[in-house]
């Protein structure tokens, strides 16, 4: 599997990771190999095999009972944040 | 270095020591703080240093030791790898994205262990968000190996091995995605346990691989992580995959004996790839084992060579979605002057994340996409289904699986950083564990040109109490596991 530029481009714009120019060539190679790694894959045969998503057999999702557990604490989590006004995250303007 | 002494190195030893009345935990705590310090330079094993709450909890253990409300492992110090979220304390995840932040609240491993009486004397270095294999992709810098400072202690839980190795801290909490805490243990000569998936909460645990992280232990002996395992395990209702079971008493199983304990060696495992020297370590501890009254046989799990390739798919694939809440928004790194808000979530991500993991979540995205999704996706989940079988059957002829942790002893800082399929490689024999969710162990079984080697075992889900119990056993017969390097004692 032989990426080029644009892909990488592509899977960066998707993923939204700006990549300085130095890095494309570096993730063009590095990926392309990864995905021939990969790709050995392919050879396994896995006709009527079920797809595993999660590594306990039978484990079903739990429910919790609809009950108010958690407080309020957003000023608490919100000293992390880089721009707070007035309780709310602060973003670039989006309509313009 | 030049570090003081200890009175002891064992988390059962110091904990006899704090019962008898020989030290108090504030001595304790003060002479591991001592350590951390005077090894700070040569080894970067913590990114945060908590000296002054390290002290803090100390004194309060005293004060309930003389109170009479001492439990086994009140006033033992220990330190927490950097992805375990503690309150009010930086918690990095060796990541520049998160160098900033102050977690609001404790993981439940943190306030398990907490509860149990042990004091947390800072936070442990590891690779950025636990992708790698060597601590070389910390945005803090390289953890250095004790046993050799040119060489790297593993990962991504570098920091806890490196620390444990050099006693700088008597256990250290860690975590495995797909070997991060067995083959740092390995190349630092120390004691790891990888938990069944669900049996210890996640909750605070920043995410890598759902379907695939664990927490666990690096510790100096089986026992000591049977103490601790027994603390930090258990049903969590914050984390929706904990499994709601009992927890045994780990300490209480670790005695019994191996006669008839039937112990499979994985052939895949000794094929190829594997150091001869590493071998005969392992082959010599093999005999330990007949010794002690186990037989030995050889088992095939013949889809287990697919399990590097299966995991570079599931991985990133997880990977790539958990590490979208990285959005410079509500917390993290957020870059300079935003034109609008995809530049603001697209630069803050750029900045904020190195080199593996943009590989990583790129990979991650690309076999998501539209297209490929069942091409690679899916097939790796089939073929991990597959893997999974493989152990399922072998354990229906033996009790546990015996290998080595990794195919060679610790290389150098540098070798292998620009290669990701040979870095990513290391892991080889044990991802599978993790693609099938069961618990493994390594341990410290000898040296190689002066390096430790680690001997891995695995079991069937929740058998951690057996796996416990034969590396334990073999501790009796060997001490590989104390030897401490030179420059460390």
């Amino acid at each position: 599997m032989s990426l080029t530029r644009k892909d990488i481009e592509n899977i960066a714009r998707l993923a939204r990771l700006e990549l300085a120019e130095t890095e494309i060539p570096v993730y063009v190679d590095s990926l392309s190999k990864i995905l021939d790694f990969v790709g050995e894959l392919e050879r396994a045969p896995t006709d009527g095999i079920t797809p595993m998503a999660h590594p306990m057999p039978g484990l079903a999702q739990r429910l919790r009972a609809d009950e108010v557990t958690e407080t309020d604490a957003h000023q608490r989590y919100q000293r992390n944040a880089p721009q707070v006004e007035a309780g709310l995250y602060l973003v670039p303007k989006v309509i313009e | 270095m030049t570090a003081p002494a200890l009175p002891a190195t064992t988390v059962a030893g110091l904990a006899r020591g704090l019962a008898a009345g020989r030290w108090s935990s504030v001595e304790l705590t003060q002479a591991y703080l001592a350590r951390v310090t005077a090894s700070q330079s040569e080894l970067n094993a913590f990114v945060t240093v908590t000296a002054e709450a390290a002290l803090a909890a100390a004194a309060a253990a005293d004060a309930a030791r003389a109170a009479g409300k001492a439990s086994a492992l009140t006033g033992v110090p220990i330190a927490h790898k950097d992805i375990f979220c503690t309150r009010d304390v930086l918690t990095t995840c060796g990541s520049k994205m998160l160098a900033n932040f102050v977690s609001p609240y404790d993981a439940t491993v943190v306030s398990k262990l907490a509860a149990a009486g042990t004091v947390n004397l800072g936070k442990l270095n590891m690779d950025e968000f636990a992708m790698g294999s060597s601590n070389e992709t910390s945005f803090f810098g390289p953890v250095r190996n004790p046993w050799d400072i040119k060489r790297v202690p593993g990962g991504s839980s570098g920091g806890s091995a490196a620390a444990v190795a050099a006693r700088i801290a008597p256990a250290a909490t860690a975590t495995d995605t797909g070997g991060s805490i067995r083959q740092p243990a390995a190349l630092c000569g120390v004691t790891g346990i990888k938990p069944t998936y669900g049996r210890v909460s996640r909750y605070g645990m920043i995410a890598f691989a759902s379907s695939l992280d664990q927490a666990g232990l690096i510790t100096v002996s089986a026992e000591d992580a049977a103490m601790l395992l027994g603390a930090m395990s258990g049903f969590d209702p914050r984390d929706s995959t904990s499994v709601d079971r009992e927890v045994p008493d780990y300490v209480a199983a670790l005695d019994a004996p191996l006669a008839g304990l039937k112990i499979g060696l994985v052939r895949e495992f000794f094929e190829k790839g594997l150091d001869a020297q590493c071998e005969q370590r392992i082959r010599e501890a093999i005999a330990v084992y007949e010794k002690l009254g186990a037989s030995v046989r050889e088992v095939s799990c013949p889809n287990l060579p697919l399990s590097v390739p299966t995991y570079y798919v599931v991985a990133p694939a997880e990977c790539s979605s958990n590490l979208a809440r990285f959005d410079g928004v509500r917390f993290g790194h957020r870059c300079e002057s935003p034109r609008n808000l995809n530049d603001l979530y697209s630069r803050s991500r750029g900045e904020g994340f190195g080199a593996e993991v943009k590989r990583r979540i790129m990979t991650g995205t690309y076999v998501l996409s539209a297209g490929y999704y069942d091409a690679y996706y899916i097939k790796a989940q089939r073929v991990r289904q597959l893997i999974s079988a493989d152990f399922a059957r072998a354990f229906e002829s033996v009790d546990l699986l015996l290998g080595p942790t990794s195919p060679t002893t610790a290389f150098e800082i540098g070798a292998k950083v620009d290669d990701p399929i040979t870095m990513y490689l290391n892991d080889i024999y044990t991802i599978g564990a993790n693609l099938a969710g069961l618990p493994g162990m390594s341990i410290p079984v000898g040296f190689a040109d002066g390096l430790p080697v680690g001997l891995q075992l695995v079991g069937p889900h929740f058998s951690e109490a057996r796996m416990l119990n034969a590396a334990h056993r073999y501790q009796l017969e060997t001490d590989w596991h104390l030897r401490v390097p030179a420059a460390y004692a």
